[in-house]
């Protein structure tokens, strides 16, 4: 059975059908992209698998459990580590607290009052600076960082919780192509890991990561297939000559 | 700010430190000034010491976790009206048992009231919890000043003092002490928590709190917690105030004293535990030398209105906000990066 089941999911706000059946299948460790033109409802079947907002109808099944009406908390302590479309590292605390900040997120309320685990999360974060290359930059406040250095503080503060499926959301707006390629570079490795579903309208960038595509338009799936498979459906090819 | 080393980038960068320095400061007053001044102004600093801890629990809802209470007082009165209930109608009136009641009251008080504002549903809106604590605390000052048993509203004399085994603790030098050591340890146990991973929590809160859920963190049960240790300490200090001024009153409880401690919170400077300290002493001071000024003996509320209005809208982040960095203030919360490679596993209170 696959890790993440979507199924008929709708999301309407006030007269826009957002979402409109939607159903998108996600199986561990692979990489799964999801393409369509702007307002085509991406962002918002992220927020609904995560839990920012609630879908309408349908089901989406997680990890083998029903996690549609779920709270968001609950469903990142099952496993799913959201990144936002909009960045949203916490500003005012240093690269290094962001990160600390994330690892911590599931020891017990006590255990946080006697900060138990600074010392053991001190090289899980010191790792994650490395590996995210960030390591000079630990002091400084996650606010005064590039917008690509966010992007990656975001990514590895959504790595930290070890999760299961991991959701990015336009991981590469507003990087430079060699930014882009590193992107790709670090997100390589966690597929041993955890799944990932990837939104992102860079298409050179996603079919060199992705295994699996699902294409949305106007809140519905338009086509769903491996890369060679989405590269040759005449449906996707009409939708992105005639609107993109 | 002078940069403190030269030795590399990163030290260098960072500027010299205040909150050690106002630390200092503020304790070296608190031990000399018994010393240095007569015993009638002994008694009303001691007054200040009490009220600074009313002012802290304040600071840990508002400044630390974002919680807007406006009923601060309620729990302060409540475990003053306890405390005198009971030297008054059971003669009970030992330290040891007295603090641990008074500091029970406010903290069942905040859980019961926090149970209906933070733990709905929904993350509650501020506004809606500053009405409801606004609310409450005026309900319960309106309560007693109608209840013959607490006595209405002439409020309670405590006729007994305070006892630590047979000693007697008139309010002067002695309660002076006792005061200023429970302030102390009132701070650095609410240092020790906002300085902790809990309190890695409570600044990630306070920047942007939605996303603190997709980490998988309830944020309403921290809010909560802080909650009801901010309602335990002003528990505390109304237990004290009651038997310092040897009476408590439907005003302890109600909506002024409650808006002081708003004010001495945003006063001193908010979300620093040291600013409502400063607060309660600069407004507790001005009042004091106003209210005995002839010129301005009859309107010295307004003229001390003013001047927290012009502090607060000049400069938000309130009197402590002229010397400390938004940096600083903040903190950081792993382990010091200086220290880190010498000693990474040894982090007594590691914070900025
Ligand atoms: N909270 C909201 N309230 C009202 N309408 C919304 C809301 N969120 C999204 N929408 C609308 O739903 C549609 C789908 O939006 P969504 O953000 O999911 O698109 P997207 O595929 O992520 O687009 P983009 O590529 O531009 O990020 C859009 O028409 C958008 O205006
Ligand atoms: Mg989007």
């Amino acid at each position: 059975m696959a890790l993440l089941e979507v199924q008929g999911v709708g999301k309407t706000f006030g007269a826009l059908r957002a979402l409109d059946g939607v159903d998108v299948s996600v199986r561990a460790n692979t990489f799964h992209g999801l393409i369509g033109p702007n307002g085509s409802g991406k962002s918002t079947l992220l927020k609904a698998i995560a839990g920012a907002h609630l879908a309408d109808d349908g089901t989406i099944t997680f990890d083998g459990s029903d996690i549609t009406k779920m709270r968001a908390a609950d469903r990142a302590r099952r496993g799913l580590s959201l990144k936002f479309q909009i960045t949203a590292v916490l500003p005012e605390l240093s690269v290094y607290d962001n990160l600390l900040l994330s690892i911590q997120a599931d020891e017990p309320v006590w255990a946080l009052v006697r900060s138990r685990s600074r010392g053991e999360a001190h090289d899980r974060v010191m790792d994650a600076l490395e590996r995210f290359r960030l390591a000079d930059r630990a002091d400084d406040l996650a606010g005064e960082l590039s917008h690509g250095l966010q992007q990656w503080l975001e990514i590895a503060m959504a790595l930290m919780r070890r999760p299961k499926l991991l959701l990015l959301d336009e991981p590469t707006g507003g990087m430079s192509p060699e930014e882009r390629r590193a992107t790709g570079e670090l997100l390589m490795p966690i597929k041993a890991d955890c799944a990932l579903v990837i939104v992102e309208h860079d298409l050179d960038f996603i079919k060199d990561i992705c295994d699996h595509l699902t294409v949305l338009d106007q809140g519905r799936v338009l086509d769903d297939g491996t890369v060679a498979e989405i590269e040759a459906s005449p449906k996707v090819q009409e939708v992105y000559t005639t609107r993109v | 700010m002078a940069d403190i080393a030269q030795s590399g980038p990163k030290i260098a960068r960072r500027p010299t430190r205040v909150i050690p320095i106002v630390e200092a400061v503020l304790l070296a007053l608190l031990i000399a000034m018994p010393l240095l001044v007569s015993d009638f102004l002994t008694v009303i600093i001691t007054r200040m010491i009490i009220l600074a801890m009313l002012a802290i629990s304040f600071d840990l809802c508002w400044g630390y976790s974002g919680i807007m209470t406006f009923g601060q007082a309620l729990y302060f009165g409540m475990a003053g009206y306890v405390v005198a209930l009971l030297a008054n109608k059971t003669g009970f009136v030992q330290f040891w048992g007295v603090i641990p009641i008074g500091m029970a009251t406010g903290l069942l008080a905040a859980l019961f009231i926090g149970w209906f504002l933070l733990l709905g549903k929904r993350t509650p809106e501020i506004i809606f919890v500053a009405l409801g604590t606004l609310t409450a605390s005026y309900a319960a000052e309106r309560m007693v000043a109608g209840w013959q048993w607490v006595g209405a509203g002439n409020g309670m004399s405590v006729f007994d003092f305070l006892k630590i085994g047979d000693y007697e603790l008139e309010p002067g030098i002695v309660f002076y002490y006792i005061a200023a050591a429970i302030l102390v340890l009132v701070y650095l146990a609410s240092r020790y928590l906002v300085r902790s991973q809990f309190g890695l929590v409570l600044a990630g809160m306070r920047q942007n709190e939605e996303r603190l859920a997709f980490f998988g963190y309830k944020v309403q049960v921290f809010k909560a917690l802080v909650f009801c240790f901010a309602g335990m300490i002003a528990g505390l200090s109304g237990a004290l105030y009651a038997y310092h001024e040897g009476f408590i009153g439907p005003g302890s409880m109600g909506i002024v004293l409650s808006t002081y401690a708003v004010l001495y919170g945003l006063f001193g400077g908010a979300g620093t535990l040291l600013g409502p300290i400063i607060g309660v002493i600069a407004i507790e001071s001005i009042s004091f030398t106003l209210s005995d000024l002839d010129a301005v003996k009859s309107f010295w509320p307004v003229v001390l209105g003013v001047i927290l209005l012009v502090v607060v809208a000049y400069k938000p982040t309130g009197l402590l906000g002229f010397v400390l960095s938004q940096r600083e203030r903040i903190g950081t919360f792993g382990i010091g990066t200086a220290r880190r490679d010498a000693n990474p596993r040894k982090s007594d209170d590691g914070a900025a």
